[in-house]
């Protein structure tokens, strides 16, 4: 997990794309209890409030649920709702820009499913 | 919620020159300001205002809801940490902090105790004789132990190294989350402290030039690079920030967030992009060449 936070975007939204990110990786399992935002706020050494506003997005989406007096939770179901909204933003975020590159560089459909194939079989 | 402190048109006058002029802001209760800015555009003034060392020319200013001149009520609940503070000359760090336990309600004597560990100063040690970071430290240790409602700090790093000044942040947010108050942080280290900040206030000349939930502010701007034709044309229609030419190309930072599709169609023109951060903005908005005033941001 990268520790550094990026000043020149939300942190709020940094905040619950790393929580997403750890539950679509399995660390934090559907279920598990989510640290607390003074936990997340002493990690990243952001805001308290910054960090509560990140948890309090997945709440709202449902991602994350609140246990009254306990703390955060995954929500059952989650990881599955998060892994299909990636599959759809895979296409423009990775295939869309590969091609965009390889037309810039000249590599034709072929090389490029060549490769592909190529990166898939490596360890 | 009623406001920490609450300036209204507030003006500091030097003869025909104004230090501070007409800011108006709030400070609401248990937020961790930013208030940033060029050396001697009005920070330290502000600051002198808030806590009673300065009168203002004009203009209304309450805190706590009173006016806090010759006000204990108010000024029991103020912790004001400078940039060099000064102790009587035989005062050890043990005479600082029981003259401390002694002003501030909120005094915390064992966390205190934890801070001058954790700082590794010598109890015994007499403040003229420390170093200029030590000294830095015991005013730290000072803001951090008084809990006091509104606690602020004025550039109170002189001196510090980066460990040390880690370890100011650090405790800073620990203590705030646990014991929430108003901390307003001065400082001209903006990268280093625009993390911990939930509200930025901005100071250019004596008056406000930002006065935003940092948030809103963090990828509020972006930059765009590329042959000078091409990004003119880009440019109309949008708030430029600054323009920096380079030879045949241009470089110009925009106000706004950038549609997907019009950077899909920028880039297809062979423009670049790429995002701003707080302190990019901030210096953007206080270099001078500012093409625009951040009021019609």
């Amino acid at each position: 997990m990268s520790i550094s936070i990026d000043d020149s975007r939300p942190i709020f939204m940094q905040i619950a794309e790393r929580i997403k990110d750890d539950i679509i990786q399995g660390l934090l399992p559907e279920e598990s209890q989510v640290p607390s935002k003074n936990q997340f706020a002493a990690f990243y050494q952001i805001n308290p409030a910054t960090a509560a506003k990140g948890v309090n997005q997945l709440v709202d989406q449902g991602i994350l649920y609140k246990k009254r007096g306990i703390g955060m939770f995954v929500a059952t179901g989650s990881r599955t709702l998060l892994m299909e909204k990636r599959r759809e933003q895979f296409f423009e975020q990775y295939v869309v820009t590969m091609m965009h590159e390889a037309e810039k560089l000249g590599i034709t459909a072929e090389q490029l499913s060549d490769m592909i194939r190529r990166g898939g079989a490596k360890p | 919620m009623n406001p920490i402190a609450e300036l209204k048109q507030v003006t500091k006058a030097y003869g025909n020159f104004k230090a501070v002029n007409e800011v108006s802001f709030v400070l609401e209760p248990d937020k961790i300001y930013g208030l940033l800015g060029r050396n001697g555009a009005g920070k330290t003034t502000i600051m002198h205002m808030l806590t009673a060392q300065l009168f203002a020319t004009s203009g209304e200013l309450t805190v706590f809801g009173e006016a806090p001149y010759e006000n204990n009520r108010v000024l029991s609940q103020i912790c004001f940490i400078k940039e060099s503070q000064k102790y009587p000359d035989n005062y050890s760090l043990l005479d600082v902090l029981e003259l401390s336990a002694s002003l501030f309600p909120n005094w915390d004597r064992t966390y205190a105790n934890t801070l001058v560990q954790d700082f590794q100063l010598p109890l015994k040690r007499k403040i003229k004789k420390m170093s200029r970071g030590m000294h830095s430290s015991v005013g730290i240790i000072v803001g951090l132990a008084s809990r006091a409602p509104l606690t602020i700090f004025d550039e109170p790093y002189l001196g510090l190294d980066a460990v040390a000044r880690n370890l100011f942040y650090g405790h800073l947010l620990e203590d705030y989350a646990e014991h929430p108050r108003t901390v307003v942080l001065s400082s001209h280290l903006i990268d280093e402290v625009s993390q911990l900040l939930e509200h930025v206030i901005v100071i250019d000349k004596g008056t406000i030039l930002i006065n935003e939930d940092a948030e809103l502010l963090r990828g509020r701007a972006f930059t765009v690079a590329g042959s000078a034709a091409e990004v003119e044309s880009f440019l109309i229609g949008k708030t430029v920030i600054s323009r920096d030419p380079f030879g045949a190309l241009l470089s110009a930072t925009v106000d706004g967030t950038l549609r997907a599709e019009d950077r899909k169609q920028a880039m297809a023109k062979g423009l670049e992009f790429g995002s701003v951060s707080l302190q990019q903005l901030i210096i953007h908005l206080t270099n001078g060449k500012t093409e625009r005033k951040a009021a019609d941001l």
